[in-house]
Order: structure tokens, then sequence, then C-alpha cells
């Protein structure tokens, strides 16, 4: 067998994981208002900056970052049931969720010290929110075309370009951007650099995107000669690509790519638990919950590793194609399931409509975000020793 | 340990060249006598009772090793049985579960579709839930006639049925279902494996096949569905316990039988014609993928049996029910 499926053992949280869960349970159930489903389905692209404050007074943005700058200094263990329990119950985690994620950790890892100093302690207390600038026009997930360019000046940088499908930049303080410090796009990975770009400079504009659900959760970022200072640079200029990737395991090893749609799920069997349910349905329901039980364990057989200070990027990009694919199948299955005979419909369970639709119309950007799935099987093939 | 002695044992006596021979109706006893010698069929007895004691975590590896190498006799069945049994001692030859056999009105029993139908000597069925040891010397047996397969559907007259040796006949067919993930899961490595080389090796339009990114991108997917068939198999076979839970066990049946039809027909799309010939060894195993998909119930079954304890318990999320009742 390959060394990668050896990988995939079952493995358990440890005890202290599975106490931690009830803290959080009993956080969300004081801190986290009713909502509609479909509002709660929002989940991670749910905004709510007092929610996330609230959750930094618990100590709990910044989960795995130091306690000297903050941080809650929770292991990958924690971090996951942390995230598991908020997206499992809807909760709004969008205001903090990157900083919290990535760019964080990211800081932490690449930083120097003072740029530790300056933005970890106000990501913990949830003052600080970022994006992420990779994805430019045209280049989309051919990262090493960027070509937003920062150019060297007397005290820092001047930056000219464009960044897109930026998820909540026009929201966020700060983006952490992806751009060509020296060379041609021909150069594919030389050249790239990471900028901490402050979006309330001048020269800055930022455009939010309306997508098909009337939402408006990304948008275009304009850089005309915007002037950065010398310390803008993270990390080592010219390690950019480096850097994103070690970036991007940090967004694809989460249990997040599991339960976007898992609100769904729940309200579609309150929903059969009210009104009588087919066999069929009961075959559909229960292949859900066997598949999210297996892809559960893969998951946490990853996070395992990540515990261990492994880093299982190509593990992760796995869990996360399939995860996703699961994703996806909840909502077009329900879709089908709940409109399986039409003279059932008489009483109209709304909130379960907007709920199946809003994830049906969004769903496609699951396997797009963090990697898209023809990435993600290159990086999985070559796991397998197959480039 | 044991999993490292019993493979050396199949890796000698499990040949391909072994497995066709019993398929085409050679004698196994062989095969049976060499791993009953070694003592495996005893693993999960007691210590008292001569066996090493183990329970389900420990077995697992070895339930996956017969699927790895396709093991065309009831041998996983049998170490089952002795966990199964308790202290009651399995007769001996060749023994094998049937999980959900039938009475008809005039006292018969019947058994569909037993996995080594064709060839057990005894059966430990699952009749009205209760447990029931049967002599397969004494029953009509109707093979399936699918080349090569040992399954058969097995009728006794009222006469031929003793009284039952216990009560749980339900756990007959959870463990037996229990097993057949795990051999899903191993024969799905094997498949893998086999492909993976194949695709490494096999040169077209001047360079290996597994250099062409659509061929990459089918092994990816293929991987997936392996590594969520191994994780899920893993499920059923729980430290400490002796039998696998039911809820466990459907979702490790219901996970592996759901991967069966994508990593049957990719590893068979990308070997091309060979993969479908008789002398190239893939069809030992994806022949049977498709038999223990259907073994105890494909994921149609299983899942239905999650899905209506789900609905009919009072957990709010189907996660919450996922952690407390199968994980």
């Amino acid at each position: 067998m390959s060394q990668l499926l050896e990988a995939f053992r079952l493995a358990q949280l440890p005890d202290a994981a599975e106490a931690f869960r009830a803290e959080v349970r009993d956080f969300l159930a004081t801190n986290l208002a009713p909502a509609a489903p479909a509002v709660r389905a929002r989940t991670w692209m749910g905004f709510d900056a007092a929610f996330s404050r609230r959750l930094a007074q618990r100590g709990w943005v910044g989960i795995t970052l130091p306690a000297a700058y903050g941080g809650a200094g929770l292991d990958a263990f924690r971090r996951f049931v942390l995230v598991e329990e908020m997206l499992a119950a809807g909760a709004p985690v969008a205001a903090h969720w990157i900083a919290d994620r990535q760019s964080g950790p990211l800081i932490n890892k690449f930083g120097t010290e003072a740029q530790k100093d300056f933005y970890l302690p106000r990501i913990c207390r949830g003052e600080a929110f970022f994006c992420i600038g990779m994805s430019e026009p045209n280049a989309g997930s051919d990262l090493a075309s960027v070509r937003t360019r920062a150019t060297r000046v007397d005290g820092g940088w001047r930056l000219t370009g464009r960044k897109i499908w930026t998820t909540n930049a026009q929201r966020s303080h700060y983006m952490i951007a992806l751009v060509r410090t020296s060379g041609a796009p021909e150069d594919r990975h030389g050249g790239l650099s990471q900028l901490i770009v402050d979006l309330s400079l001048p020269g800055i504009q930022v455009r939010p995107i309306v997508d098909l659900t009337g939402d408006a959760h990304f948008s275009e970022v304009t850089f005309d000669d915007v002037f950065l200072q010398d310390d803008a640079l993270i990390g080592d200029e010219g390690s950019g690509w480096m850097q994103v990737n070690a970036e991007l395991a940090f967004e694809r090893s989460g249990p997040e790519r599991l339960y976007s749609s898992v609100v769904l799920l729940d309200t579609w069997m309150q929903s059969l638990r009210r009104t009588g349910f087919t066999p069929a349905d009961a075959v559909l329901l229960g292949g859900f919950t066997t598949q999210l039980a297996t892809l559960r364990s893969l998951s946490i057989a990853v996070t395992t590793k990540l515990a261990r200070g492994e880093s299982p990027v190509v593990e992760a990009a796995l869990v996360k194609d399939i995860g996703t694919e699961f994703e996806q199948a909840i909502p077009a299955a329900i879709e089908a399931a709940v409109a399986a005979d039409p003279a059932r419909g008489a009483e109209v369970d709304a909130d379960l409509h907007r709920t199946i639709a809003y994830l049906s119309q969004i769903s496609p950007t699951f396997s797009l975000r963090g990697g898209t799935r023809e990435i993600l099987r290159g990086m999985i093939a070559r796991g397998l020793g197959l480039r | 340990m044991f999993t490292e002695a019993i493979e050396a044992i199949l890796v000698d006596h499990c040949t391909p060249a072994a497995i066709r021979a019993i398929e085409n109706g050679g004698s196994a006893t062989a095969l049976w006598g060499a791993l009953a010698e070694s003592g495996f069929l005893e693993l999960m007895a007691s210590e008292d009772a001569g066996g090493a004691g183990l329970d389900l975590d420990a077995v697992f590896p070895i339930f996956v090793a017969m699927g790895r190498h396709a093991v065309p006799v009831p041998a996983a069945q049998r170490i089952a049985a002795r966990a199964l049994l308790g202290d009651v001692a399995p007769p001996p030859g060749l023994l094998t579960l049937a999980g959900h056999a039938q009475r008809a009105a005039d006292g018969s029993v019947s058994a569909a579709h037993v996995a080594f139908g064709a060839i057990a000597d005894h059966v430990l069925a699952n009749l009205d839930g209760q447990r029931v040891l049967l002599d397969a010397a004494r029953a009509q047996r109707t093979t399936s006639g699918i080349r090569g397969s040992l399954g058969a559907s097995l009728r006794w007259t009222a006469d031929a049925v003793g009284a039952p040796v216990g009560d749980n006949g339900a756990q007959v067919a959870v463990f037996s279902a229990a097993l057949h993930a795990a051999a899903l899961a191993g024969a799905m490595e094997r498949l893998f494996a086999m492909t993976l080389g194949y695709c490494n090796d096999r040169v077209q339009f001047g360079k290996a096949i597994g250099k062409f990114q659509s061929i990459q991108h089918q092994l990816s997917v293929m991987a997936e569905h392996v590594a969520c068939a191994g994780v899920a198999a893993e499920l059923a076979f729980k430290a400490g316990e002796k039998i696998p839970p039911l809820l466990a066990a459907a979702t490790a049946k219901a996970r592996t039988s759901a991967s069966v039809p994508l990593v049957a027909s990719t590893a068979h799309a990308l070997h091309g014609a060979i993969g479908v010939t008789e002398e190239f060894d893939l069809q030992l195993y994806s022949r049977r993928l498709h038999e223990w998909r259907m073994a105890d119930g494909s994921e149609t079954y299983w899942n239905r049996i999650v899905g209506e304890a789900l609905l009919g318990s009072a957990t709010p999320s189907v996660l919450q029910f996922t952690m407390e009742e199968i994980l």
C-alpha cells in the first residue's frame, strides 16, 4: 500500500479535547443568538464582529497562538473541537476566521518579533481581521503567475496591481498579499513575496462582488501605487511561494472541509421527524451519516499528524477533496429528496427550502476555496509518487 | 505480530494459483489446514480455551489481510465464530456465517447467498434472533452459478435444524458484515497497489501512463475512496470489544461497500483490457469487491439502519449522533 494511505489509521481525540467540547458548547449556548437555518448555514461566510469579539474575550481567537501574544496556546485537537462545534452550530465565524486559521499562524511562523508583537495580540483580541490576497484576475489557481508587483523604494515598497475573490476584504483590516517583488511572471515561483497590507492606506480600493445568493462575501481589491513601510514584508523576500504553501496547508488541514452543509443536514433530519419519511429518505440520511463518520475519522487522522508537529500537506489535500465532495453532495441530494413527491409539499417548510437554496447556489465555491479540485488531485498524485 | 505471521502463511499457501484452484472446485484442505494448525483460527477464543483472547482491534489487521490476499476459505468467519460462540467450541472443518437465515412455515430453514456456502462444512446462522449451528452436509445447496464464486444458498429440512446454541443471533449478521467490511478494505488496498504499480510501469505515447494528468486524477480519487474504506472498516473493530457494535459495523459495511463501484471500475479502466482477463490477477480481487459489497447487505441496507436509528433518536444533530453512537 502507498505510504499516503497508511497515514489514515483510526485515531481518537484525546480526553482533554473531549472535555474542552463541553466548555465550547456552554459558550455557544449562551453567546450564540438563535438564528434561522439559512443564516446558520452561512457559518464560515457569516460575518459578525461582535460574536468574534465575544469569542476573543473568552480567549478563543488565536486558538493555537502562543499565550505570550494573547493566544489560547491550544493544541490541534482542541482547535478541531472548537471549529467543529462552531460550524455544527452555524456560528458566524468569518470575521476572525482567516486570522485565526492562517494569517496569525503565518505571522507567528515567519514574522519578525516586532510583527508578532504588533499583530498577534490584536488578532487575539478580535481587533484585527485579515483577508487572503492570493488570487488575481486571470491567475485564479495559478498562483505562480501573479502580476501584482511591489517595488523597493526609499523606506519601503510601492504596490500596484489587483487581487480578486478576496473573502471579506471589504470588512477586514489587513490583507496578506502574495506579490511579485522581483522578476517577471515567467519566473513562476521565483521573486514572489508576502506583504501585510493595511487596507486603510491611500490608493487602495475595495469593491465588493455580489454573489448569486445576494451576499457580498468576496471582493476585488485594487492597489494604485500604495506606499508600504519596510516592515510590511513578512518572512523573506522571494520566499513567498514556500510561505504561501505553508499557509495553504493551515487552510486545508482543519475539519472545516466537512461541515459547510451540516446545518442543512440537521434541518432536513428534523423536518423528516416532524413530517415522516420514506425508506429512501432514511437510506439517504444514513448514507450522509456514515460518510460523515468516515470523513471525520480521516480528518482526525490528519489532526493527529499536525499535533505531532508533522506537516500533513498531502493528507490534508486528500481529505479536503473528498470532504468538499461530501459538502456539495448534501444540498444536491436533499434538493432531490425534498421534491421527490410534489403532492407532499402542502406544508411548505420555508426555512428548509431557503437553506437548500442557499447551499445549492453557493456550494460550487466549496471546491474552489483553498485550492481547486484539480490542484488538490495533482498534489495527491505527487504524494502517490506519480509526478 | 500475529499479522506478519499470518501474512507469511498466506504468501506461502494462498497464492493466486491456489485461489484459482479452490475456485475451480479444488480442495481447500491444504490452505485451511495451514491456517488451523497455526492456531490462527482460535485468536478470539479465550486463553482458557486455548486461544489468544484477542479483541476486535487486534484482529482487525488480520481480517484486512484476509481481503488483501483474497483468501478463498472462511477463515475470517471461523475466527469470528469463536467470539460469537463464547464457550461453545465450534465443530471442526470449514465454518461460515449466515446472518439472515429464514424459517418457513414447514419448519425448513433457508439462508440465501451465504459466503463460502458452496464449500463450508458448517454454518453458524442467525435464525429468528437466535444462534443456530447447522450442518452444511445436510443442506440442499444451490450455488450461485457465478464463475469463481464460492457462495451458495442453503436449505435445510426441519429435521436437520437443531436447537439454538444461544441468543443474540443478530450478532452473527453484524459480525459477518464487519468482517466483509475489513475484507473489502484489504482487497481495495491490493487493487490500488496493483493499479498504481501498473500506471507507473505501462508506457504509452512514450511515457508511463501515470505521467498523464487524467490518469493521475483518477488515481487520486481512487486513493480517496480507498482511504475512506480503510478508516470506515476500522470503526467496527473497537478496542476492548469482542463483537462489533451495530451502528459502527453498519457504518463500516455501508462506507466500504459504497467505495466499491468507483474503486473497481477505476482499477479496471486504468488496466485496460488486460484487467478483465482470467490470467491477470486483478479479477481475483475485483470480483470479490462486487460479491462482498452485496454480502450481508449493501450500503443501501446498512445506511437505512443508521438513518432510521438517527431519525428515531432525540439527538438534535447528525454530528452529535455520529460522535455518540458510531465513533
